[in-house]
């Protein structure tokens, strides 16, 4: 069992949970994710780290209210107990001095991107952290990149921080900037990091992005998890989750993770009422 | 041979009542129900008692197999369960999933008659009766030895390295990657073969004999070997072969395609077919082909008909040459399980949307043997066929995960990804590092990876037992 320390909707729709995970805040490195299942009946679900404390013992993810675990993942409180939190999953993000670095995040992207620039700063590369989302309202932890980043460069849907627009600003962006980017990282929804990867190509910076497909045991025994990157099938839990952005089959990703699309819907279309009634049904299936 | 076989002996096997076909492939309960009392006393009184019992030397961990059928013939059964325990200790499991066929029952005297003892049968009929008298027997555990074991994965061959050195007085600690103890036995096998509630018992038992049981925990990756071994004297690695093989052929990124191991695990592990009472979802397809032959083919050719599709194998041998057991290929068959044989599929197509929507293939022919022994398919020229379906699980097989290979530094590892281990003692090329199971000779059965645990406990109890007498060895 897994405590949950603390729980905190950061901005709308946007949560934040530290869990009690000794064993997996020991190994953590940048780049790593963790398996968790919100209660016993639930679903195996991948979420990054977006930081911990080796001696406190403690890690934090950040996420997308998006479904029904991620609802349910939202829904608890300080001294809840869940089943599951598994890992260190996944490689670590690589961590050289590369020169100058952007990294690119949006919604979830901006929590687990933090400790990456972190590690990249301290590794003594320059830093712009570019940020996205709809509205300035949406952006969050923009003081703890801030203290890893030479610079912040905001991109909003509606005009209301920094840039007007999408991830099309991109190569304008990187035009304006005092010097060339040595390599790019994105981390965030699937549709931003393929963007991402579109705009950069032409500029022949080298991109990397944290995939995020379906999976399941994240230890590389079920396969659901594949990627084609550079015509080759990979499996993203152990062979990724960083892949080189412009070697990825995006299509295939945004197809895949919609497989179950038509099914995922059907828990959140219940109050949950009727939870009572199935646990009486179940035990003979214990 | 010293029995002669007269016509006076009884020859009739006594049939296991099982669910009707037709009731059957639309539940997932158990298919098989078991011998009655009766039942298991009469089969097990056609055995002769050979003096020379040909059944033992064909069961992987000897068990006294004339030992224990005499008892139950006697009906005794207590005094049956104790003989069939010293050997094996997840009777339950093996009586319902060691292909006997291939083994004791194989090379019982009256098999060239077709009446070999139904040993399986009467063996799993032991454990069920065991479990019913709700009083499992507890060894008698010496005092603590004050050494520490871990063991890495909680398959058959981990859980009986930990059920054999606790009752040698060690402390044992199972890590799991999974959420749940039992390998293979809870994700692969599926619920109307194998029980998962058979499984929990026989996991509870170990908990209740003292065994620390951690799960959520991936060894090279939670923590390594060696940091492992910081803390305990000795490590056992029995963790399997679960890395799913695909054909590489076009299409097989297509939504809709399997692996075996997605397919079992999110119906067995999530249990998934009770969505959305459980929030692992499946998808209720109308067409499905497994590619593939053995146990594993046929658990998700059966699970894809509960589910409601029409179900197909594709194989590309005959039926002759079928790797599963001949009873599972019989209960897929009276299921309505539709077999393709001698059909090599070649490429998966898709649909505009990304789903896969049908499988092209080539019909073969057998030609000479081959290294196996089995002959060899061979393309037909021309024979292509166009079968339309709405998934595809691809069972073809499964080598071990490099994941501890490549963090244990100084560990051998085998050209097919297998920890190499020495054959006897499960002992590997790093001190205090010991492996089994099908993590050393790939893909096999439950009882070779129980076997392989037994030999392996052995070879620790020893070494344990020569580090304490040197006091303040060890850590
Ligand atoms: C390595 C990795 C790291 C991730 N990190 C984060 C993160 O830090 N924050 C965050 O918000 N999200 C992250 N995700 C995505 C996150 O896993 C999904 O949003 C989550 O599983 C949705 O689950 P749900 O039940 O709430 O929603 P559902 O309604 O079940 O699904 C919503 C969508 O999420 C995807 N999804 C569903 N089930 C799974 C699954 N078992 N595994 C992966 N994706 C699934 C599907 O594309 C689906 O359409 C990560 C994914 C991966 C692979
Ligand atoms: C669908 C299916 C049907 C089968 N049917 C039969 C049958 O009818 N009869 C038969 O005899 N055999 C059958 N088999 C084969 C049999 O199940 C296996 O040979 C047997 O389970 C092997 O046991 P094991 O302990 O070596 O490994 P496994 O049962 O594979 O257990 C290994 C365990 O280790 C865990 N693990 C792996 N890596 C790590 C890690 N790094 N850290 C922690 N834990 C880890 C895994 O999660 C797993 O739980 C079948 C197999 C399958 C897949
Ligand atoms: S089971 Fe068959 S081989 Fe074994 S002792 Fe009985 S009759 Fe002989
Ligand atoms: S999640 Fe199962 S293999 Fe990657």
């Amino acid at each position: 069992m897994f405590r949950v320390i603390a729980s905190q909707m950061i901005v709308p729709n946007v949560h934040l949970l530290t869990l009690a995970a000794p064993a997996v805040a020991r190994e953590a490195k940048p780049g790593q994710f963790v398996i968790l299942r919100a209660e016993e009946e639930g679903e195996r679900i991948p979420l990054s780290l977006s930081d911990w404390d080796a001696d406190g013992g403690w890690i934090t993810v950040v996420f997308l209210n998006i479904g029904a675990t991620t609802a349910r993942l939202a829904s608890l409180t300080a001294g809840i107990d869940i089943p599951t939190v598994v890992g260190p999953l996944g490689n670590a993000t690589e961590i050289e001095n590369y020169g100058t670095v952007v990294c690119v995040c949006g919604c979830y992207g901006i929590g687990s991107i933090y400790t990456i620039a972190r590690a990249l700063k301290q590794k003594g590369n320059r830093i712009i952290t570019i940020m996205e989302a709809r509205s300035s309202y949406l952006f969050y932890w923009e003081d703890r990149l801030a203290a890893f980043s030479d610079k912040i460069i905001h991109i909003t849907r509606d005009g209301t921080k920094g840039h007007r627009g999408h991830l099309a600003r991109l190569p304008e962006i990187f035009r304006g900037l005092e010097e060339p980017v040595d390599r790019v990282l994105v981390n965030g929804c699937t549709f931003c990091m393929k963007r991402t990867a579109d705009e950069t190509r032409p500029m022949g910076i080298k991109t990397m992005a944290s995939l995020n497909p379906i999976m399941i045991d994240g230890t590389g025994m079920c396969g659901v998890c594949r990627v084609t990157v550079g015509s080759v099938t990979r499996f993203a839990c152990v062979h990724g989750p960083d892949f080189d952005a412009h070697q990825v089959d995006w299509e295939e990703l945004l197809q895949r993770r919609k497989t179950y699309m038509p099914e995922e819907v059907v828990p959140l279309r219940t109050s949950r009422c009727e939870e009572r009634h199935f646990k009486s049904q179940e035990k003979s299936h214990e | 041979m010293s029995e002669p076989v007269k016509k006076q002996y009884d020859l009739k096997r006594r049939e296991m009542p099982k669910q009707p076909p037709e009731v059957r492939r639309y539940n997932f309960s158990e298919v098989a129900l078991g011998y009655t009392p009766e039942l298991a006393i009469e089969e097990a009184k056609r055995c002769i008692q050979c003096k020379k019992p040909s059944c033992i030397a064909n069961c992987p961990v000897e068990i006294d197999i004339p030992g224990f059928l005499k008892k139950v013939a006697e009906g005794d059964f207590v005094s049956g369960i104790r003989v069939l325990k010293d050997k094996n200790c997840l009777p339950a499991v093996c009586g319902r999933v060691c292909p006997q066929e291939e083994q004791c029952e194989k090379t019982c005297i009256f098999h060239k008659k077709g009446g070999q003892i139904a040993i399986g049968r009467i063996e799993r009929f032991l454990a069920d009766w065991e479990a019913e008298q709700r009083e499992l027997e507890m060894p008698q555990i010496p005092p603590r030895s004050g050494r520490k074991v871990a063991i890495v994965g909680g398959g058959p061959a981990g859980l009986t390295v930990a059920g054999d050195l606790i009752k040698l007085g060690h402390e044992v600690t199972v890590f799991e990657a999974l959420h749940k103890m039992g390998g293979v036995l809870v994700y692969g096998i599926p619920e109307f073969r194998l029980p998962k509630a058979i499984v929990n018992r026989e996991v509870e038992y170990l908990r209740t004999l003292g065994v620390e049981l951690v799960t959520d925990f991936v060894v090279g990756k939670t923590r390594t070997i060696d940091s492992v071994l910081e803390e305990y004297d000795a490590v056992f690695v029995g963790s399997g072969a679960g890395l799913p093989w695909f054909m590489e052929i076009p299409g097989e990124n297509l939504n809709g395609v399997y692996s075996a191991n997605e397919y079992l695990t999110r119906l067995n592990l999530m249990k998934g077919f009770l969505f959305p009472k459980y929030h692992t979802p499946v998808k209720a397809h109308r067409k499905v082909a497994v590619v593939g032959g053995g146990n594993v083919a046929m658990d998700c050719a059966r699970s894809a008909l509960r589910l409601g599709a029409e179900s197909r194998i594709i194989y590309r041998r005959s039926r002759e040459e079928l790797p599963a057991r001949l009873e599972e290929v019989e209960n897929a068959e009276e299921e309505g399980v539709i077999f393709d044989f001698l059909t090599l599929p070649l490429r998966y197509i898709g649909d505009e949307n990304g789903w896969v929507k049908a499988i092209e293939c080539q019909k073969m022919e057998l030609g000479e043997p081959d290294a196996s022994g089995r002959r060899k398919p061979i393309p037909i020229v021309g024979s292509e066929v166009i079968y339309p379906l709405d998934a595809v699980v691809c069972a073809i097989g499964n080598s071990p995960n490099p994941l501890i290979g490549s963090t244990t530094p100084g560990l051998k590892i085998g050209k097919k990804g297998n920890i190499e281990a020495d054959e006897k003692t499960g002992a590997t090329s790093r001190e205090k590092v010991w492996a089994g199971g099908d993590v050393v000779t790939g893909a096999a059965t439950v009882i070779l990876a129980m076997g392989a645990g037994r030999s392996a406990a052995k070879s620790i109890h020893e070494y344990l037992r020569s580090l304490s007498r040197i006091p303040g060895n060890g850590s």
